[in-house]
């Protein structure tokens, strides 16, 4: 065999490797993809949306107190983690910019975006838990919101620093305080990538389950009240999944299909912006 | 007027960058105030200690210490050379047809919300562990295979944007040399990428480790350290996620909370090293 012929014999058995690991793991993740859309649109029916929970083989039940605390911890946790992650974001971009004080923050921030969210549990469960006495949805959303901080933090930096500083002298040059600077013109400059990363935030938030074990723990009633124990789809999800129930293990499916679709949903929406903000 | 709303401004936003520091500062704090009962109990012996018998006020981390690396480096072993192959398909393979996407495909299997991978795991993959091992099928193979899966597409993300970052150029020069798609990857992507490649590779190690949800279902939280595989074991999050609302004791609690503790300087110190040694900051989203 001539040196090139070896070249290439070579080469075809490393591309046919790495095709074949391609297909492994695309094969793996159709499988966990159909598992769950088949499973999920099974056991999905009106009855889960207006049904509580109830106990096994007794009765109808549903994951309505579930999916109603999904949205209030996920929505109290966006209420604080938002305007934190945004004003952060806005002083590491227009007021530190590249001192040391923001590269250390935004260098602390980025490991937090990856940091274990069960420790941020065990955190929100010694500072809100312990001292209340009781598990609360409070609890749940602000383990939610220290999770979302760093990462709205970060995106709305970057979407900050692609605004061009041509606009921010024009508006100063016409005598504007620096806040109206910030506000009416960098801000809306940098709309679509501040939203993007509000969206992509609460995606990320909503799919924790790890975090909310201990700090909002679970309900299998309807309950709207901050300060007691709270059901959300993820912990709900665990318990039934985990239980020798079948109809248990069925509503567990369908929360995984709901809680799976709106969070796909809200990375595609968060992507669709930028790309028409880009094609722009 | 307007000064004052300047200044006001200026200094909210001052203030919430600079909390972002104080919670890290008081997580670490609060974690290790509710550790001091644990620490001055068992002291070292808690990180060697094998045995685990909260009935007995005995606490010793050794299983859920050596559960965490061996179903992490089970996990990595399984996931590194798949992901390698997914992001070489992906940035060289691939046709330019293919690549978006099956590229963004893989993106969204990474938002997927970790305890799907582990429902899927329990009721899907551990009847197969079962049938071929013996066994309850839970374990620390089960747990290392689950988790492979589930970091793998950010695993493969990250791999190939890494990559993906270098210049076209050098590619074409070497296609125009007669190089093959290998010699490209190997004499040339590997080659300028690799500080990139690496950083990747250990930021999800980093994140594999404080995994949670996609081992809780299929690790069995069994406190003992076995040679076999298959046997039920247990990792640090999963010890946590199992026992902290059964915890009864000021001493299991504070256990619990040196756990929490020695997960948290595990994980910091693996994504520091992924983020500053391998990883310089890019200005790109």
């Amino acid at each position: 065999m001539t040196y090139r012929q070896k070249r290439i014999a070579i080469n075809n058995i490393v591309m046919t490797l790495s095709t074949i690991s391609a297909l492994i793991g695309l094969g793996f993740l159709l499988w966990i993809l159909g598992v769950l859309v088949f499973n999920g649109i099974e056991a999905l029916n009106i009855g889960i949306f207006i049904n509580e929970g109830a106990p096994p083989g007794y009765g109808e039940s549903g994951l309505k107190h579930a999916l109603v605390g999904q949205l209030l911890i996920v929505l109290y946790a966006t209420a604080v983690g938002v305007p934190l992650g945004v004003l952060a974001g806005t002083y590491l971009s227009e007021y530190a910019q590249d001192s040391k004080l923001a590269q250390t923050i935004r260098d602390i921030s980025d490991i937090m975006m990856s940091a274990p969210s069960i420790v941020i549990g065990a955190f929100v469960y010694a500072i809100i838990v312990m001292p209340m006495g009781h598990f609360s949805g409070y609890a749940g959303a602000a383990a939610l919101a220290i999770i979302m901080i760093p990462i709205i933090l970060r995106t709305t930096d970057d979407m900050l620093q692609l605004v061009p500083s041509t606009l921010r002298e024009a508006a100063f040059a016409l005598g504007a305080p620096k806040y109206k600077v910030v506000i009416q013109v960098v801000y809306r400059g940098a709309k679509a990538g501040i939203l993007t990363g509000i969206l992509l935030g609460i995606a990320r938030v909503a799919g924790e389950t790890a975090p909310l074990l201990f700090t909002s723990f679970n309900d299998n009633f309807m309950n709207t009240d901050m300060s007691q124990a709270m059901a959300s789809l993820t912990v709900t999800m665990y318990n039934y999944a985990t239980s020798p129930y079948e109809d248990w293990q069925r509503l567990g499916w369908a929360a995984a299909f709901i809680l799976s679709m709106f969070i796909l949903g809200l990375n595609i929406i968060g992507r669709l912006f930028l790309l028409r903000k880009r094609g722009k | 007027m307007s000064v004052i709303i300047d200044k006001l401004f200026a200094l909210s936003t001052k203030i919430t960058a600079l909390s972002v520091l104080l919670i890290v500062a008081w997580i670490f704090t609060v974690l290790f105030q509710h550790s001091m009962e644990s620490l001055n109990a068992f002291g070292f012996d808690f990180i060697t200690e094998t045995k685990w018998a909260p009935n007995l006020e005995k606490f010793g981390a050794l299983p859920a210490i050596t559960g965490s690396v061996i179903s992490t480096f089970l996990a990595m072993m399984l996931a590194v050379p798949i992901a390698i192959g997914v992001a070489i398909f992906l940035s060289e393979i691939a046709h330019h047809r293919l690549k978006a996407p099956v590229g963004i495909s893989i993106e969204l299997l990474a938002a997927i919300p970790s305890v799907v991978y582990g429902m899927w795991g329990l009721f899907y993959f551990v009847p197969i562990i079962r049938d071929m091992f013996g066994g309850l099928g839970i374990g620390m193979l089960t747990a290392g295979i689950v988790l492979a899966i589930m970091i793998l597409p950010f695993m493969a993300a990250v791999t190939r944007d890494a990559m993906n970052t270098t210049p076209d150029i050098l590619k074409e020069s070497a296609y125009a040399l007669g190089a093959t798609k290998w010699d490209v990857v190997k004499d040339i992507v590997i080659p300028y990428a690799k500080a990139g490649i690496i950083g990747s590779l250990i930021l999800a190690l980093g994140r594999a480790i404080g995994e949670t949800m996609a081992v809780t279902f299929v690790m069995g939280n069994v406190h003992k350290i076995s040679t076999d595989l298959t046997a039920p074991a247990t990792s640090i999050p999963v010890t946590l996620a199992n026992e902290f609302t059964e915890a009864d004791t000021d001493l299991y609690f504070s256990s619990l909370f040196e756990l929490s503790l020695i997960l948290l300087v595990i994980s910091f110190t693996i994504i520091s090293i992924a983020k500053f040694y391998f990883l310089r900051r890019k200005r790109s989203l």
